[in-house]
């Protein structure tokens, strides 16, 4: 029974390694095929480190993201799997550890979540698809746009700090932020 | 098994966005291409503006010969480890790679000073030409780092900070290798005590430069 497991784990890796192959080579229907046939794996490993399926499922996106970043780092002479699931383990150690620092510092307050004053604003079954979009959108941003906005939008850095950070100057920053705002109004109008 | 809305969008939009690009050379290529200039810079550079016949007669010494082999591999063995560490699928235990030799280091420099302090009482513990060494460890080795980092954030690594301190000890081992052309004389107490300072400097600067927001390699086709 474990040989059977076993020769269906050598099987199973050498069909992504090749996906994965032609993924690089731009073959898009091939990277489509490996990231679904790949996603049961992801979640197991994220399964490891996170309990609540609405998290799981956060960090099973993060990971998919970091795949599409590094894929280049991909050498297809080596295992597939274990290349897939470092990044997997990685990301959810990295995010388990975001949430505990958060979850240090701040106290939950389930009557703040209720910030509008209409009722339906507050119970957005697509607010969880919608803030994923949104990741999506900043992740495809141009390099400088991405950085701008990580920097100053979601780390919440003042001008000046992102100014050192970069080595820009806070007018490109602005400028930055501006134009990046503005291709994610687009995207965001366009999805 | 069920997949969500959000993540089935975003497989689709991952896929509609894969284009054709350049895989990243294996660690030892990556490390060859990087070290072929920097040994071409350090050859007319040692060419022109070091005392080598000093050099050659020092280095008969085999002490000496110890020192500078264990430095050079330390230097070596760092950068490789670095280029592996920054993939995702190898192992951790690279970061031991360059420690044998980096123990071999120490060793022999201390083991050169104490024959110093022996040979000279007190003045083993002077400041020889400390700051001059302090000066050309981080003038050799923040440079290269700089551009072993670029080359490092390639591989977008998912801990970018041990990547970049490995890198930092392979730079500084090559600078300090480098500083014995123009270091006509025995290292002191202090002298030995500088460099540590120096090789720690060089891995905190390249620790914090790492916490720098990735270039994204993946987006630009000729990624290497």
């Amino acid at each position: 029974m474990a040989a059977e497991e076993s020769g269906h784990d050598v099987v199973r890796d050498e069909r992504w390694s090749r996906l994965m192959a032609a993924a690089q080579a731009g073959d898009r229907a091939c990277y489509e095929a490996l990231l679904r046939d790949c996603l049961p794996f992801i979640r197991a490993v994220v399964a490891r480190q996170h309990r609540r399926p609405d998290r799981i499922e956060d960090v099973v996106q993060d990971v998919l993201l970091t795949i599409h970043r590094v894929r280049h780092t991909y050498d297809p002479r080596r295992p597939f799997t274990p290349w897939l699931a470092a990044i997997a383990r990685r990301r959810s150690i990295d995010l388990l550890r975001r949430r505990m620092r958060s979850d240090a510092r701040e106290v939950a307050d389930e009557e703040a979540y209720e910030t509008f004053a209409d009722p339906a604003a507050n119970k957005d079954k697509d607010a969880a698809d919608r803030a994923a979009e949104l990741a999506l959108a900043v992740a495809t941003l141009p390099e400088g746009q991405r950085q701008a906005i990580e920097l100053v939008k979601l780390r919440e850095m003042s001008l000046e700090e992102a100014a050192q950070a970069s080595g820009k100057s806070a007018g490109s920053l602005k400028v930055s932020i501006h134009r990046a705002i503005k291709t994610l109004r687009a995207h965001l109008r366009g999805a | 098994m069920k997949v969500s809305g959000a993540t089935e969008r975003l497989i689709e939009r991952l896929a509609a966005d894969a284009t054709p690009m350049r895989r990243l050379p294996p660690p030892a290529m990556r490390t060859v291409l990087w070290l072929l200039p920097v040994a071409a810079l350090a050859a007319i550079g040692i060419l022109v503006f070091s005392d080598l016949r000093t050099f050659l007669e020092r280095a008969r010494d085999p002490k000496l010969a110890i020192e500078l082999a264990a430095t050079l591999v330390t230097g070596i063995a760092g950068v490789l480890a670095a280029f592996e560490l920054s993939l995702p699928d190898r192992s951790r235990l690279w970061a031991l790679l360059p420690l044998p030799t980096l123990a071999l280091w120490i060793a022999s420099s201390g083991y050169s000073c104490y024959r110093h302090w022996i040979a000279f009482g007190p003045e083993g513990w002077e400041i020889g030409e400390s700051s001059h060494c302090l000066a050309f460890i981080l003038a050799t080795g923040l440079p290269l780092g700089a551009s072993l980092l670029l080359l490092l954030r390639r591989a977008c690594p998912l801990s970018p900070i041990p990547v970049a301190a490995m890198g930092g000890l392979g730079v500084a081992g090559i600078a300090a290798f480098l500083l014995q052309f123009f270091h006509p004389f025995d290292v002191t107490f202090m002298d030995l005590g500088v460099h540590l300072v120096a090789v720690g400097l060089v891995v905190a600067v390249l620790s914090l430069l790492a916490k720098l927001p990735p270039r994204d390699a993946a987006a630009r086709p000729g990624a290497r």
